[in-house]
């Protein structure tokens, strides 16, 4: 490998006040930051439709299946882009949107788009979670007297809620990864900042390396954060637990 | 909503473009379900191999490629292998390997995934079966292909379906590249025209129809095949 390392140049100064490492944090800050606040909505709208799933009322549960079939059968990128470019056309707020920051519009149609696509698959944990309890409990709470509400509320979810930590987990580093699909429609996240990177400082091999020790950096750390969440969360005596 | 639509950009002579397109999703597609299997099935050995070193350095391929974006990972490989091949193969730089880059980004991609999946298929053949075939005098290798295997193959294949859709949806990642498949050619017609609103939803209608068809295909099979 007759290749010239020279990783002093993320130290050099950028266009800017700047020096290229800022780029990479301030990348990193992004896809942080969209992943958490795109998987606090993907976290909710995944539960309401997860247990609209199970509910025995057809028409939600038939609805609540049809969202995870059209949000999982089209690709992100495509959804993305419908966010982007369609949604102001059609929602009907879109002018006041066409309005606001170019930035703010492309972190808000990422939100959106990762949040709802990653809910697809929430709602099938979910579902999954509540399924795999015993009939038994549901119609224990039922015997109790207690509402579908109350037995939902009461019997269901808590134990639901700590059976799908495990398959939760991949999903939240899922919403990371995907989150590079927004560097296509221009916000500068980790994957942007590291082709403006090779751009700009004609470093590839250093500008990408860096850029992935983030990825896996980020990846590290969702992993042992939700072990010592799983750990927390198991059920003692449970399946699986 | 004041928007009026204008779907005559979806007419005979761009769906011709479109059609090529879906050639080049198509084909890719193909290349890595087919590449990805069998380089999967290699890790999976070699992750349930009894050396450890064979089995640390599969499951680092596994983990590496699994904790970094696909985006990424295409991004690299748009990067070295042209220069690679043509270091190697000494083919001149005006060569276009776009799309032998995206072949080989894709098929190393998917193997670490569908490393995962023939893995756990494997393991759902019972111990019994080897220790069978292993006391009819086979070897390791001849167990594998004649007894496990099939097997495995049969328990995961509901699995490594739906696998090949998701990879079909991955393919439009290709976009990062300027390499056009169905996605790339929908959006450029739709930016040509001044009709992007039109051609984006008319493609995200046609990827939902070829994956939602499917994935009813592969449910069909797995109430048929699994007993």
């Amino acid at each position: 490998m007759g290749y010239d390392w020279h990783w002093r140049v993320f130290l050099e100064p950028a266009p800017g006040h700047e020096r290229y490492l800022d780029w990479v944090f301030s990348g990193l800050k992004i896809t942080l930051t969209l992943g958490l606040s795109a998987w606090l909505i993907a976290l909710v709208l995944g539960a309401v439709l997860g247990v609209m799933r199970t509910l025995p009322n057809r028409a939600l549960s038939t609805f609540a299946a049809a969202y995870v079939e059209l949000f999982r059968n089209v690709p992100l990128i495509v959804q993305l882009f419908i966010w982007y470019f369609v949604g102001p056309e059609l929602l009907p707020f879109g002018d006041a949107l066409k309005k606001i920051d170019p930035v703010a519009q492309q972190y808000l149609a990422a939100m959106l788009c990762l949040g709802t696509y990653t809910a697809a698959r929430i709602c099938e944990q979910v579902r999954g979670g509540i399924l795999s309890l015993p009939r038994g409990q549901r119609l224990a709470g039922q015997a109790l007297g207690m509402t579908t509400v109350q037995t939902y509320r009461h019997v269901l979810l808590p134990m639901a809620a700590r059976i799908i930590v495990p398959p939760l987990t991949s999903e939240f580093l899922n919403i990371f990864k995907n989150s590079a699909v927004a560097s296509t429609v221009g916000l500068l996240d980790l994957a942007a900042q590291g082709r403006q990177l090779v751009d700009y400082t004609s470093r590839p091999y250093e500008s990408f390396i860096a850029i992935t020790v983030m990825y896996i950096l980020v990846n590290a750390v969702v992993m042992l954060l939700m072990r010592v969440i799983e750990s927390r969360a198991k059920v003692p005596g449970y399946i699986g637990a | 909503m004041s928007y009026h639509f204008d779907f005559s950009t979806v007419n005979v002579g761009n769906l011709g473009v479109l059609a090529q397109g879906l050639l080049v999703s198509a084909e890719i597609t193909a290349t890595a379900v087919v590449a990805g299997i069998v380089i999967g099935t290699m890790l999976a050995m070699l992750r349930l191999s009894s050396s450890r070193l064979l089995r640390t350095a599969a499951r680092i391929y596994v983990a590496l490629f699994r904790a970094v974006p696909l985006i990424m990972v295409l991004l690299w490989f748009f990067l070295i292998i042209p220069q690679l091949l043509q270091q190697l193969l000494h083919i001149s730089p005006a060569h276009d390997m776009r799309m032998a880059s995206a072949l080989i980004a894709f098929s190393l991609f998917e193997a670490a995934y569908y490393s995962e999946i023939i893995r756990a298929g494997i393991q759902s053949v019972s111990t019994g079966q080897i220790d069978a075939a292993r006391a009819l005098g086979m070897g390791y290798i001849q167990a594998m292909r004649l007894v496990i295997l099939p097997q495995a193959l049969r328990n995961m294949t509901p699995l490594l379906l739906t696998q090949g859709i998701v990879l079909f949806q991955d393919t439009s990642l290709v976009y990062v590249s300027a390499l056009t498949d169905f996605f790339g050619e929908a959006y450029g017609l739709g930016e040509r025209d001044g009709r992007v609103v039109e051609m984006l939803l008319f493609a995200g209608a046609v990827y939902f129809l070829i994956c939602f068809s499917f994935s009813l295909v592969v449910r069909r099979y797995q109430k048929v095949v699994v007993y």
